[in-house]
């Protein structure tokens, strides 16, 4: 395999100016107040992507994951270290930043075209593909100051994947536009994975990562701390936000919460479609303590299939050891081995108190001929 | 299905594929590689940034030539007509002067503010940033053909014919003043993003600077014997833009000497120099203005580090 993105020892520091004396005449009287701290953004970052692998970068608020990205992006040079990559690079980073509002749809499209290193000819050929993808339609001569701020960022989504490049890093933008085009978008993300082309997505939702991603990597206040599978990359990156949390929130208790196995009555985690489960959750805890207990249910594929009401499922925990008893009365899932991530979360079920990903996976069996993830037993009757 | 996709995977080597390297220094060679193949880039800017400039206006391009006529007007007026500086077809000599400052002008005014003013698209596209300058100073290039154009078709309505062998110099004159503005554009372009006050020194330095040149003036009829007595001549030719004038005045006006319409006696404006003194001059000239834009290149290339941080 060809590697696409290599990355090298990067390093970036920025300059903090508490004081900015951006003006001449503070500069000429003021030369040397304002302190100025050196913030650490990226420390010794490294790692590759090959031809055709759709990697994640995962990492909450200001870990650094946008800084990265910019330096393989080229918008900002690293400190020290370098990236190599190989073929174009087409970013979706605040879509439309290169658009001029002055000019039509027209103009944009070769002007953004070229911005993002392509030929005319290149845009050419293209054009009526890009202008079809983003439905602008016939407003493809108006001036783009009169577009919607749906059709400007749909507009520059087309632009961007339709020039097909040959790394493709998209930055959380996987959320414009309404729920057909999103749709869309993760199917030509789907496309580019299937041509064999490198995609780096950057994100905080371990659901997209799960979705989308080979392989992840994880940033923690600028360090690498995981680079790897999908699971195991997840498992770090929420161990790292539930430090946080900790350090944050001052929940007195937390931290000390931790869920160790998941058990069932005949040991085993086979169940028949239809059927009902239930298993029992065995939770350590160093004090008491009142939160909800979340399940989350994923397919092999990737796919979410189900998460409990984070504020639905109370459990007051003793210290010490506690059970908690699991059940759904008849699992409708066809068949098939799913992942279940067990967690515990505040009474607002909006901190992450403990979490275990992938603590068991249950085997499901079935018997019928419906295809799919759920059984939904559907009648078809001719009248 | 599965066909299709080995097929596509196939067409998708990119072992081949040139590598691109982001890290702390890009060197003058790899700068200048890398501007030359965004050329398409560039082109697209400057046509945008002239349909910018005058989307909506009523006159549109007109307006390019009608600025620069009114200037040629006021000085016309205030130094022929109120001050009676006594040299005949005062217009001619004007003008070919005006063509090449107002490209220096236009070209360094523009640029000045363009890291700052484009500060949402520096931070977010990647693409050589010294584009942005070298775009303004290619507009200012097509206005400037624009008024040469004029200029031409001016002399050839007043039926005063230029000095043909002189065209000769001309596109070297040109590269001159091309190199010098676009290395001037790249550096004040990326200083403006640390000292935002530049913008406004810019324009006083500029208006100081423009008469430091001979345009209004005969540099020969004024100044040449003072400075010489002072053995000042060299530090007056300093001033790139002063021998980049004199080859257009002397290319267009002709005449080096002339009668004075006003106390009839003989007036030296231009330089008595050759053809060969001239295209000598120039070519010297445009050793250092060569040496001049890659130092901009490279000092550029040191400030645009951090522009990310104080934009």
């Amino acid at each position: 395999m060809t590697t696409v993105i290599g990355v090298e020892g990067v390093n970036k520091t920025f300059k903090i100016h508490h004081e900015r004396n951006q003006s001449l005449k503070e500069r000429l009287l003021h030369p040397r107040t304002g302190r100025t701290e050196i913030f650490q953004a990226l420390q010794d970052i490294s790692f590759t992507v090959d031809a055709g692998e759709t990697v994640g970068i995962l990492g909450h608020n200001g870990s650094g994951k946008s800084t990265l990205l910019k330096c393989i992006c080229g918008v900002l040079q690293p400190t020290s270290g370098e990236i190599r990559l190989r073929g174009n690079l087409a970013a979706l980073l605040e879509l439309g930043a290169g658009f001029q509002v002055e000019l039509s749809g027209r103009d944009n499209i070769y002007l953004y075209g070229t911005m993002l290193g392509f030929s005319k000819k290149r845009i050419d050929e293209i054009f009526d593909e890009i202008v079809a993808f983003s439905e602008i339609g016939h407003f493809i001569d108006t001036q783009v100051k009169f577009y919607s701020s749906g059709m400007y960022v749909r507009l520059a989504f087309a632009v961007a994947v339709n020039v097909n490049p040959d790394i493709l890093v998209v930055d959380e933008v996987l959320a414009v536009g309404d729920e057909r085009f999103q749709a869309k978008c993760i199917d030509r993300i789907r496309r580019f994975q299937q041509e064999g082309r490198a995609i780096l997505l950057v994100t905080h939702s371990g659901d997209q990562v799960r979705a989308l991603c080979d392989r992840a990597v994880v940033l923690d206040s600028g360090r690498m701390i995981a680079n790897g599978d999908v699971a195991d990359s997840l498992k770090i990156f929420r161990e790292a936000l539930m430090r946080d949390n900790v350090a944050h929130e001052d929940v007195g208790n937390t931290g000390e919460v931790s869920i160790d196995a998941v058990t069932t009555a005949s040991g085993a985690f086979d169940v028949k479609t239809g059927a009902a489960m239930r298993f029992d959750a065995h939770i350590t805890s160093a004090t008491a303590y009142s939160g909800n207990l979340v399940m989350e249910i994923f397919s092999q594929g990737g796919v979410l299939v189900s998460r409990t009401d984070r504020m639905g499922s109370p459990v007051n925990l003793r210290p010490g050891a506690n059970v908690v008893s699991i059940e759904i009365p008849n699992l409708p899932l066809l068949d098939g081995v799913f992942d279940i991530n067990l967690g515990v979360v505040d009474e607002r079920g909006s901190n992450v108190i403990a979490w275990s990903e992938k603590i068991a996976s249950m085997q499901v069996s079935y018997g019928g001929r419906e295809g799919g993830l759920v059984e939904l037993g559907t009648l078809i009757r001719q009248l | 299905m599965e066909d299709a996709i080995a097929a596509a995977n196939a067409s998708h080597d990119l072992t081949g594929a040139p590598v691109r390297v982001v890290s702390a220094r890009i060197g003058l060679g790899r700068r200048l590689s890398n501007l030359w193949g965004r050329r398409e880039l560039l082109r697209n800017l400057i046509t945008s940034d002239i349909r910018i400039q005058y989307k909506g206006s009523a006159l549109g391009i007109v307006w390019s030539m009608l600025s620069p006529a009114f200037t040629l007007g006021i000085f016309f007026l205030v130094f022929s007509v109120f001050l009676k500086n006594g040299i005949p077809n005062f217009v001619i000599y004007l003008f070919a002067g005006l063509v090449v400052w107002n490209m220096f002008f236009s070209g360094v005014m523009s640029a000045t503010s363009v890291i700052v003013d484009r500060a949402g698209l520096v931070k977010k596209v990647s693409f050589p940033r010294e584009i942005l300058p070298l775009s303004n100073v290619g507009s200012a290039v097509v206005y400037f053909l624009i008024q040469l154009g004029v200029l031409i078709l001016f002399t050839a309505a007043l039926r005063h014919s230029p000095d043909w062998k002189f065209l000769l110099v001309l596109p070297l004159a040109f590269a001159n003043l091309y190199f010098f503005t676009a290395a001037v554009a790249i550096v004040m372009s990326a200083l403006t993003v640390y000292l935002r006050d530049l913008k406004h020194l810019t324009a006083v330095a500029l208006q100081l600077w423009f008469y430091l040149t001979p345009v209004v003036y005969s540099y020969e009829n004024s100044l040449a014997p003072a400075l010489h007595k002072h053995g000042l001549t060299a530090l007056y030719f300093m001033n790139p833009i002063t021998l980049i004038v004199l080859t257009f005045q002397r290319t267009f006006y002709v005449s080096t000497t002339v009668i004075s319409t006003v106390s009839h006696q003989p007036l030296t404006l231009l330089p008595t120099w050759g053809l060969a003194a001239f295209a000598e001059r120039n070519l010297i000239c445009l050793g250092f203005m060569i040496g001049l834009f890659l130092l901009a290149l490279s000092i550029f290339g040191r400030l645009e580090g951090n522009f990310e941080s104080e934009l």
